[in-house]
């Protein structure tokens, strides 16, 4: 047998490919974009002066920042309760090895729509189409979580052990029961973990959607990035990362109780 | 009611044949009464339609062609609920265990009841306190008393196949089906749980019905061997009248034999 048959790897003459081609295109679009070291050094200088302005913080009108605040927690909170309720259902339904072909692929069809858009640009629809105001917020984030949690507890349920499944079946259990003892046993602290995680992402989400007038503390942001109150803006972003932190420290205690 | 068909058989095979690939038969026309009392050990080599004859009965598998009959009626022509109700009377026991890995035993024992609780009550682990009492009696006739909040992926193999044989029993079945119970166990596990599963289903008066790979097992715990190779049945008879020559015909070759 010659040396050549007897090479332990095989090489991958379409993975060198791929890596070749992604480099350059690296190179040619860090050169298409004005990408100066002069022009880094210059923007060291104007972030001194921008953080030199935001101190001290100014929490002057901390009810306005509380008002602001309140509301997008409260979207938050409704986006991912309702959000996570619809994804259940749905994520069930585009669950491959569950569901007949046309089911999951409707399903699935309905949450690649959810995920095609920013939340921000599903924000500005529902306020032309429903007004400024939360509730507009409430929907682009409704839209967002099911986008996220259903597509990936469709994904945890076509990894289950369908074995399990099988024995709850054989005893003559109907369908819902099947899912309920066989199937979301398997899958439940993954959905908790995604569930938690999107409730994550809609508080730090929530608070962007006001810039386009979905509610929130977005638009006193907005409004004083405008008006170059650097001070309030600081005292802004310090109760988001503040919400943000004690958010993510809920989350995972939740996600302790359930094991996930 | 007739618990059994006319001429007092508790299930009846009728000239079933399986095709995974058309052309391609895995069983080829068995036919099987089997009476009511009693365990019937299926023998036979590997790919040979042990296990999708048993899988035929509570179709698990969709049998091609042939008739099953069961509690008046058959099986093969049963859909939706009517399958449901069918296989609510026929308790199943698996090669590797199949419980949910992520529920207490006292769950898994209780899945054996969710033919007969409606999915809300079912969602609240609102089981009939009968449902519950009939479970930890069951748990301490296979001895796994005190187990009944420990989670399934907790236990041993052999705690687990009798966690397996306390669920099919659940269903106060009128037919047990063991599809390699002792495959993934020991040698000495394997004993126990053969007598376990002849003990009960001797109490409860199940027929069972076992295909298993091991030859001295199924002979000591059979009442009657069923051995069959290609698709079909070779031998039909008590363990005693199985010879080297019965053997041979069913696994073919000879040098295991010595």
């Amino acid at each position: 047998m010659s040396a050549a048959a007897r090479k332990p790897f095989a090489g991958n003459g379409w993975a060198r490919l791929g890596w070749l081609v992604l480099a350059a295109y690296v190179l040619y679009a860090g050169s298409l974009l004005d990408f100066t070291w002069q022009r880094f050094i210059d923007g060291l200088g104007h972030g001194q002066r921008f953080i030199g302005r935001m101190l001290p913080p100014d929490f002057e009108n901390w009810d306005a920042i509380l008002k602001g605040m309140k509301e997008s927690l409260e979207i938050a909170v409704l986006a991912s309760f309702a959000g996570i309720l619809v994804s259940l259902p749905i994520g069930l339904l585009a669950a491959r090895n569950l569901m007949p072909g046309w089911v999951s692929w409707s399903a699935r069809g309905f949450i690649a729509l959810c995920r095609a858009f920013h939340p921000v640009i599903v924000a500005i629809v529902f306020v032309k189409a429903i007004g400024f105001g939360a509730l507009a917020g409430i929907m682009a984030l409704i839209l967002a979580s099911i986008g996220f949690i259903a597509k990936l507890f469709a994904e945890a349920i076509e990894e289950i052990s369908l074995k399990q499944v099988e024995a709850v079946r054989a005893t003559g259990a109907g369908f819902l029961n099947v899912i309920f003892f066989g199937v979301l046993p398997q899958v439940l602290p993954r959905f908790i973990g995604f569930s938690t995680y999107q409730f994550d992402s809609n508080v730090r989400n929530s608070t962007m959607v006001g810039i386009v007038g979905a509610g929130g503390i977005g638009a006193p942001l907005f409004v004083a990035f405008q008006r170059f109150d650097y001070d309030v803006v600081a005292a802004i972003l310090i109760s988001i990362i503040a919400v943000v932190f004690v958010a993510e420290v809920i989350s995972t205690r939740i996600q302790r109780i359930f094991g996930a | 009611m007739t618990a059994a068909a006319p001429d007092g058989a508790a299930l009846r095979i009728v000239g079933l044949t399986k095709e995974y690939r058309r052309g391609v038969p895995v069983l080829t026309g068995i036919s099987l009464d089997i009476a009511p009392r009693g365990m019937t050990a299926i023998i036979g080599p590997s790919g040979t339609g042990k296990s999708t004859l048993i899988r035929c009965v509570n179709r698990l598998v969709e049998p091609t062609s042939g008739a099953i009959h069961f509690e008046g009626r058959d099986l093969t022509r049963l859909r939706g609920s009517a399958l449901r109700l069918a296989r609510r009377r026929i308790g199943m026991v698996f090669q590797e265990y199949n419980l949910v890995e992520r529920l207490t035993v006292m769950e898994n024992l209780l899945c054996g009841r969710l033919g007969f609780v409606s999915p809300l009550n079912a969602w609240l682990r609102r089981f009939p306190p009968a449902d519950v009492e009939r479970a930890f009696e069951l748990l301490d006739e296979v001895g796994l008393a005190g187990f009944a909040h420990q989670r399934a992926d907790s236990l041993s193999g052999g705690q687990r196949q009798r966690v397996g044989i306390a669920r099919a029993l659940m269903q106060e079945p009128g037919l047990l089906l063991a599809d390699e119970p002792t495959s993934s166990l020991d040698p000495k596990t394997s004993v126990e749980i053969m007598s376990l599963l002849r003990e009960v289903a001797g109490r409860h008066s199940i027929p069972v019905l076992v295909n298993m790979h091991d030859v001295e097992l199924a002979k000591r715990f059979a009442d009657r061997i069923v051995g069959m190779s290609g698709g079909a049945v070779v031998y039909d008879g008590p363990p005693s009248g199985l010879t080297d020559a019965t053997l041979l015909q069913i696994y073919g070759g000879e040098s295991w034999l010595q």
